[in-house]
């Protein structure tokens, strides 16, 4: 899904084996945090801002991810709401969507790319 | 549909966005016919129709939308022109023309009147005072909020059910509230005497103040209420006044036009909502039909769906409309049905339960011959009101002895058996939608539906008072097994498996991760709903570490080993096995948070919780913890908490046995057990109880003979006491059962069920269980406390292999790029304590 605006730029985050399996981690960029996951199943990464709209907690980076139909989502560990990692949207409510952002792994680095 | 009306069509105004309003126009559109008429309707309201019998929520939740009965755009969608704020104050019926207040005159082929009714306000001297509202509609609310700041004490003159609700609504604001009813008792529309009195008992243990056969005479004060005068001479302090005496239709529009309006107001219509004007119907709580104003949303709904069908060319006919109702008044359940008093047929018998004890009263009325169920009232438990009211509408036969229809033991086959899906087609579920069984069973049947949700989309039953959603999901599992089909609590999308089949699995296939199990029996990549139930799984099965391969199945308080809390920092529990600590280690936890800058307060389980440690203080904390000899409390898990004691016979004048030191038997033995839901137990020396063990998923009291074991209790939101399953038994043997019961309910509960409601839903109830447990009528009894003794001898504390594993500790940091904490988290001084400082939450108070 090409949501994504053009990148300016790609942020060396971490290197790949520092996020868990199948989970999230967070990533400082500056005053940001970005919330990064590692999708091992289905062979793929996903970032979007740490923040969930819901309460306003740093907390997305600690969600679990998972599927419904197919879409892969990340759902905030305060109160389950679920956000698509790919368009951002919220999938079980009628939260504020939240800010996706492109990541590419190279030479053992998971960068995460900054418009 | 999109709804533009052609040259030809007929124009509908409706004048009244209220409830009814609404739904006539929802039942218009549904028609196939509908694009034949265009349709234009008035509200007098700033905002579209919202739930008026959901208002006291207002108050909860705050959110307008949240009471919408449909957003804005649905007019639109519908193309019905909608004209909020605007009264109609012209209706000329000779040229067929309305005209509001602000001049727009719209013509009309066919006129709805829908304009509902306002509160009554009785002629009270002082009544104008700033300071007394009525209680009706979302502005009374928001002015009532903003006044109750500057008031203390609250008047609600009307104890009926609107009153009641009102004094509700004035409490959760804080304010010292008394209620004031002419009649000698509340509700006395819907109760007698026992049941009033009843409701007056349970109202004033929560601080309401009732006073009865009171005439308020005079609301006193200077330009606002400071007192109120009595007819009998007293006097009651107040600085706020709520009127909620009652309803009057608004039928000042129909009476400018000289429609027939009855002596006490209200719209005369006939039984097809016709009023005197052939073009003009009235509908809800304006129309006086047989001399009656009904004064609920059920009969509205009832009067629209019939004008809806006489309007499409059907003949369908307003008959009588029963009143019964179920609420809970400030949280105090009460429901009327049918004819609540007896007095519709002659020599009718009452059958009274009058528990005062419980503070439940029951009533029904039986037919002189008993065979049919008249109506009836319920206070203080009104669990069985949904079946009374289908067997009173339904006729249905009763037991040989009435009483037993409202002795509501679910343990026992009390031989009643009335099953829902026995009911005839046409009996009523959903009375808010008229949903009949019928409906929802074609639904479930025909169409396939098999869960609630859909349930509700399809037949709208359960989507006004949700009264009914219990009901229909007892037709929903009774539907299923009729058909011999299975009822499946399957996990999500990504397992077609109950909780029970996939512990199955898991100990045969001797699966290990969750990957390897979604590889093996699953689809996809799974989600949040089917992580945390495998990681439970797991954990009760093998009891292996909760971080190792699988910390990103687990919920966040699993995955940290610790609970989340507002703001994002963790709180911190240590095991206190029975309570008993000493004073070393109560200054090591003092030392500990000090060091830390924790917050810290004593539980509820008689341990003591430190709060506010960011996730990288975590392992840090808990090395020092385990240094003092402390292990993980699991607070944070699905798993055993504390078994709670009183200080037993060694000290106690009165202690039959020494509770503290089985207590911390038990705690040590089951420590660290994963189970469905969080599990609590208790030990209390003597039949004081001062353990509250009957409060517990498993209460252990003393006896002169040994020990009695109680089982399934528990706190919370809805408070059960725990049964007794075996009396005066050894030690030895308690642990048997304690294993073997805990074990059953680990291998057969649903996700996220506790003790209690696994009881409740298990066929054959605690009879079942004592077999299953104490006469061991599976033959799985050894069996269990095998798998039992196998967790107990893997048992490890999970927080001393974090701190001493390096790997493990690692991830116990906010960001994996830099070292530095979440700056978000930030504190203030609270009672010389820290805690979050508001950070994205709703602001606190300063």
């Amino acid at each position: 899904m090409e949501t994504q605006q053009e990148v300016s730029k790609w942020f060396k985050a971490a290197r790949v084996e520092d996020f868990p399996k199948n989970g999230g981690a967070c990533v400082k960029y500056k005053d940001q945090q970005i919330a990064v996951f590692n999708f091992t199943r289905r062979g793929e990464w996903f970032a979007c801002q740490n923040m969930c709209p819901h309460k306003k907690e740093m907390a997305l980076a600690r969600g679990m991810i998972g599927e419904t139909d197919g879409e892969p989502k990340v759902a905030c560990p305060f109160h389950k709401r679920a956000f698509s990692l790919c368009s951002g949207e919220n999938i079980n409510g009628d939260e504020e969507p939240v800010t996706t952002y492109p990541v590419k792994v190279e030479n053992g680095y998971v960068y995460v790319g900054l418009s | 549909m999109m709804n533009s009306g052609t040259m030809d069509s007929q124009h509908i105004v409706i004048v009244g966005n209220g409830m009814v309003g609404y739904k006539f126009c929802e039942k218009l559109i549904a028609k196939e016919d509908a694009d034949s008429f265009k349709i234009t309707i008035f509200g007098e309201e700033p905002r579209p129709a919202y739930d008026r019998v959901q208002l006291s929520s207002y108050f909860t939740y705050a959110e307008e939308e949240d009471l919408q009965m449909a957003p804005l755009e649905w007019y639109e969608e519908n193309g019905i022109e909608l004209h909020t704020g605007e009264l109609v104050v012209e209706l000329d019926r000779e040229n067929k023309t309305v005209t509001s207040q602000k001049g727009r005159t719209v013509s009309y082929d066919k006129l709805v009147l829908a304009t509902g009714s306002s509160a009554f306000v009785p002629p009270i001297n002082g009544i104008e005072k700033r300071g007394v509202f009525v209680y009706r509609t979302i502005e009374d609310l928001d002015a009532i909020t903003e006044y109750a700041q500057v008031a203390s004490k609250a008047a609600v003159i009307g104890g009926g059910l609107l009153g009641l609700e009102a004094a509700k609504a004035a409490m959760d604001l804080g304010l010292e509230t008394s209620v004031i009813e002419f009649a000698p008792r509340l509700m006395p529309k819907q109760l007698d005497d026992i049941g009033a009195q009843a409701l007056q008992t349970a109202l004033e243990e929560l601080d309401l103040e009732i006073l009865l056969n009171k005439n308020t005479t005079l609301i006193g004060g200077n330009g606002t209420p400071e007192y109120l005068d009595f007819e009998d001479g007293d006097c009651l302090d107040a600085d706020m006044v709520i009127i909620s005496a009652g309803i009057r239709p608004r039928d000042e529009l129909a009476k400018k036009a000289n429609l027939e309006v009855g002596e006490r107001g209200g719209i005369v219509v006939n039984d097809r909502m016709e009023t005197n004007d052939p073009d003009i119907y009235a509908i809800g709580e304006s129309a006086l039909h047989r001399g009656m104003i009904y004064g609920l949303v059920a009969p509205g709904y009832e009067m629209a769906d019939v004008l809806v069908e006489n309007l499409m060319g059907g003949d369908k006919e307003f008959t009588e409309f029963d009143m019964s109702t179920k609420l809970k008044l400030v949280g105090v359940d009460v429901a009327s049905f049918g004819d609540p008093f007896g007095e519709t047929e002659e020599n009718s018998k009452k059958v009274i339960i009058d528990n005062k004890a419980k503070g439940v009263y029951k009533r029904i009325n039986v037919s002189e011959d008993g065979e049919r169920l008249l109506g009836g009232m319920l206070v203080g438990d009104a669990d069985d009101y949904n079946m009374l009211l289908q067997i009173a509408q339904n006729g249905f036969s009763l037991p040989p002895d009435p009483v037993d229809l409202i002795i509501g033991d679910r343990d026992e086959e009390s031989g009643v058996g009335q099953k829902v899906y026995d009911f005839p087609d046409d009996s009523i579920i959903c009375s808010c939608e008229s949903v009949t069984k019928g409906d929802i069973c074609s639904v479930i049947e025909d169409e396939g539906k098999e869960d609630i949700d859909s349930i509700k989309q399809c037949t709208k039953a359960g989507t006004g008072c949700s009264g009914c959603v219990p009901m229909l999901d007892d037709l929903l599992t009774q539907s299923m097994e009729a058909r011999g089909k299975e009822v499946r609590k399957v996990i999500c999308e990504h397992f077609d498996y109950t909780r029970q089949e996939l512990f199955d699995i898991i100990k045969v296939k001797e699966i290990h991760t969750y990957d390897e199990l979604l590889d093996e029996v699953g689809e996809g990549n799974g989600c949040e709903k089917c992580k945390p139930v495998v990681a439970s799984l797991l954990a009760s099965a093998f009891n292996e570490h909760v971080l190792e391969e699988r910390d990103t199945i687990q919920d966040t308080n699993d995955r940290f080993l610790a609970n989340i809390q507002r703001g994002g920092t963790y709180s911190v529990i240590p095991r206190v096995p029975g309570g008993e600590i000493t004073p070393d280690k109560l200054i090591r936890i003092g030392e500990i948070a000090k060091k830390y800058g924790l917050y810290t307060k004593v539980t509820g389980g008689q341990r003591i919780n430190m709060m506010g440690a960011r996730v990288d203080q975590l392992p840090d904390i808990w090395e020092e913890l385990i240094e003092s000899g402390f292990e993980s409390g699991h607070a944070y898990g699905k798993a055993l908490r504390t078994v709670k004691s009183c200080v037993g016979s060694v000290w106690c004048r009165y202690g039959l046995h020494e509770s503290v030191s089985f207590a911390i038997e038990i705690e040590e033995r089951y420590r660290g057990l994963r189970a469905p839901h969080k599990l609590k137990g208790g030990v209390s020396g003597c039949v004081r109880e001062c353990a509250e063990a009957q409060s517990k998923d498993f209460g252990i009291i003393a006896t002169e003979e040994g020990w009695n074991l109680f089982v399934c209790g528990n706190g919370g939101t809805n408070p059960q006491h725990a049964k007794l399953l075996a009396t005066d038994l050894d030690e030895e043997t308690l642990i048997k059962y304690l294993d073997r019961f805990l074990m059953f309910y680990i291998k057969t509960a649903e996700h996220l069920n506790r003790t209690s409601t696994w009881l409740n839903k298990m066929e054959g109830g605690l009879e079942y269980l004592k077999k299953v447990v104490v006469e061991d009528s599976l033959g799985i009894g050894e069996q269990l406390e095998q798998e039992m003794q196998q967790l107990i001898n893997v048992y490890s504390c999970e927080w001393k292999e974090v701190v001493n594993n390096p790997e493990l500790r690692k991830r116990f940091k906010h960001f994996v790029n830099s070292d530095d904490g979440d700056p978000n988290v930030k504190f203030k001084d609270y009672r010389k304590q820290p805690v979050p400082a508001a950070a994205g939450w709703e602001e606190d108070e300063e």
